[in-house]
């Protein structure tokens, strides 16, 4: 867990704005990132997250705003410069040199012994789990190979933030998984800072303390994976993140600032100030409400809490879960509800009657 | 059969390509100073007559003076536009790059006249430097082709990468940007070299007293007790430049091997 009692954040971007040409890539960004702390860009191609990343790198200059690093202000610092190191997308690892020399690479200008960079970098390839793979050539090396040796190489120079620009995009699927937990144990044994820049909502939940989502150039939310997910502060976010079903509803707000809204199909609810991440406006408004947040009553099963009923629609089996289309009564569009398979669970067909329950506390009201 | 007819025109135009050259070592090696056949016999006199001109060997010097140089500087000049042309962007690009890649396709004794009168109204005289001008000219561009795609295959990130562990922007050209292009600086010094070797037009126009080796042979072709001397040249050099240029294709598929990039076809 982080330390929340840290004097002064280790990155400090203050209203960073970016231009090239017309085109406008960072629009005021403003963030503090702890020390310590697995911090992650998550956005869709072309929202500025590479941008950003590449800003703190040195590899960018600003066009406006200010960037501190550990309090000192990195205008004008360049990315050799900087106690910052990267892992490309691609790994960039250098070809022609053995695995231990790339990973030595940094060390050249440290001035230390060449029995001392070799310690260094044998205890590097152990830490990412290469031991003995010093005296390979590198561009024998497989996509995860390739990608630990990146990681060995940016992390032999202690630097205070590591920076991650799509690590885990040219693994499979398995692989990836298992880099990702690898990662994430890996920097809490380390302890360093690092920034992740990812499209993968998925990876970004799994791995990081907090996430920044970024569209078109500027940051909509930043916040823990749970309050993310949990409370998104827009629709758009809300779509980005994970599934998430839309329904209109009335909003209204009486003397006492109690927030009702009436939702087709669904009936009235009433909502705590923080289901309101994006605030409150009286009026036609909608709510969201995760597929897992609603349950299918099956035969014998009985809650306490409300019941409405409705028809399915369409069925998505996956194994482990089912998806649910269900049209409920009274609504005009269908939603999405996820059911684990439970022994003694039959999945529904097409067509099927079902009685629906939902609780009034996982609703998130948007504009 | 089928294909039938595409192969016949196959081997015809492969004859067509190389008899011409075969026929060299032949005569070459055959006992007689007229060249046609048949051939009367096996001799290396021709060979050894090479060895006693003078004249031959200093226009071998000449040549092989002016092939050094031409390929130094085309490749320093080529490595200048090719980094210049793959990592930077400014304006008129594409039309300065064209313009340098031009002399590729115009014709040589266009080059070769319009330099001579260039040269002249200056007041200079010719020399192997004029040469060299003329040499570097069209080498040029084809340094420039091959390694625009040395400097093309490498991944941005990897001098990215350098840069970011420490190194300053010279050491990263000197450490990472250098040993991965090299196969394409070799593979163009060793194109420079052979076209500058090969080449007669220029040469022709802008030699002085100094001719060069294909100068030195045209001229020798009046004399025809001196033709199978010639022949005998001739076969050196052909195996020479085959081999000048299997070298050069060696490094340049070696460098592509390296960078992990895909061959998108050289000159062999």
């Amino acid at each position: 867990m982080k330390d929340t009692n840290t004097p002064r954040p280790l990155i400090e971007l203050r209203d960073v704005q970016k231009y090239y040409g017309d085109y406008h890539a960072l629009r005021g960004i403003t963030l503090d990132i702890a020390e310590g702390e697995f911090f992650s860009l998550l956005g869709p191609s072309g929202c500025g997250k590479t941008t950003l990343l590449r800003t703190i790198a040195g590899f960018e200059d600003v066009s406006s705003g200010v960037v501190l690093l550990d309090g000192q202000n990195m205008d004008r610092v360049p990315a050799n410069k900087r106690p910052t190191n990267m892992v490309f997308q691609s790994y960039a690892i250098f070809p022609h040199l053995t695995v231990g020399q790339n990973v030595g690479f940094g060390l050249r200008r440290s001035g230390k012994s060449q029995a001392e960079i070799a310690k260094e970098v044998d205890e590097a390839l152990e830490m990412v789990g290469l031991k003995g793979y010093g005296a390979r050539a590198a561009h024998a090396l497989s996509g995860g190979q390739r990608q630990r040796v990146a990681l060995a190489r940016a992390l032999i120079l202690k630097p205070k933030v590591l920076l991650l620009d799509e690590p885990l995009s040219a693994l499979d699927k398995k692989l990836r998984e298992q880099m990702q937990s690898e990662l994430r144990r890996l920097q809490r044994h380390i302890g360093i800072t690092f920034i992740l820049v990812t499209h993968d909502q998925e990876e970004a939940l799994i791995m990081s303390d907090r996430i920044a989502v970024m569209f078109e150039g500027s940051i909509a939310q930043m916040a823990s994976p749970q309050t993310l997910y949990r409370r998104p502060i827009s629709r758009k976010v809300g779509e980005f993140i994970g599934v998430m079903n839309f329904l209109p509803a009335a909003v209204s707000i009486d003397g006492d600032g109690k927030i009702t809204v009436d939702i087709k199909g669904l009936g009235v609810a009433h909502l705590d100030e923080d289901q309101c991440p994006g605030g409150v406006t009286p009026g036609a408004g909608s709510v969201g409400l995760r597929p897992e947040m609603m349950s299918i009553l099956f035969e014998g099963e009985t809650t306490d809490k409300r019941v409405v009923e409705g028809q399915v629609a369409e069925v998505e089996y996956l194994g482990d879960m089912t998806y649910y289309d269900v049209l409920i009564d009274g609504s005009e569009k269908p939603v999405v509800i996820s059911m684990k398979n439970l022994v003694d669970r039959k999945v529904l067909n097409r067509g099927d009657r079902c009685r629906v329950t939902w609780d009034a506390r996982s609703l998130v009201l948007f504009e | 059969m089928k294909g039938g007819w595409l192969r016949s025109y196959t081997i015809g135009y492969l004859v067509f390509l190389y008899l011409p050259i075969l026929l060299l070592p032949l005569f070459a090696f055959n006992d007689a100073t007229v060249i046609a056949f048949p051939l009367r016999g096996f001799t290396t006199e021709w060979f050894s007559q090479l060895t006693e001109i003078t004249a031959l060997h200093d226009a071998v010097k000449n040549s092989l003076y002016i092939a050094v140089v031409t390929s130094l500087l085309s490749v320093t000049l080529g490595i200048c536009a090719a980094r210049a042309a793959t990592k930077y962007e400014f304006p008129l690009k594409k039309s300065i790059i064209g313009f340098i890649m031009l002399p590729l396709v115009l014709p040589e004794i266009i080059v070769a006249v319009s330099l001579l009168v260039v040269l002249l109204q200056l007041g200079l005289n010719l020399s192997r430097w004029t040469v060299i001008m003329g040499h570097v000219l069209i080498c040029t561009p084809f340094c420039i082709a091959i390694l625009n795609s040395a400097f093309g295959n490498l991944d941005a990130s990897l001098e990215e990468a350098a840069y970011d562990l420490g190194e300053t922007r010279w050491s990263t050209f000197r450490l990472i940007t250098l040993p991965l292009v090299m196969p394409g600086i070799i593979s163009s010094l060793l194109i420079s070299f052979t076209i500058s070797l090969d080449e007669f037009i220029i040469a022709f126009f802008l030699t002085g007293t100094e001719p060069t080796l294909p100068v030195y042979l045209w001229s020798q072709f009046r004399f025809p007790a001196k033709i199978p001397v010639v022949m005998a040249l001739g076969t050196i050099l052909v195996m020479a430049s085959v081999l000048l240029l299997t070298f050069a294709e060696y490094f340049r598929r070696r460098g592509i091997r390296r960078s992990g990039g895909k061959d998108t076809g050289g000159f062999l």
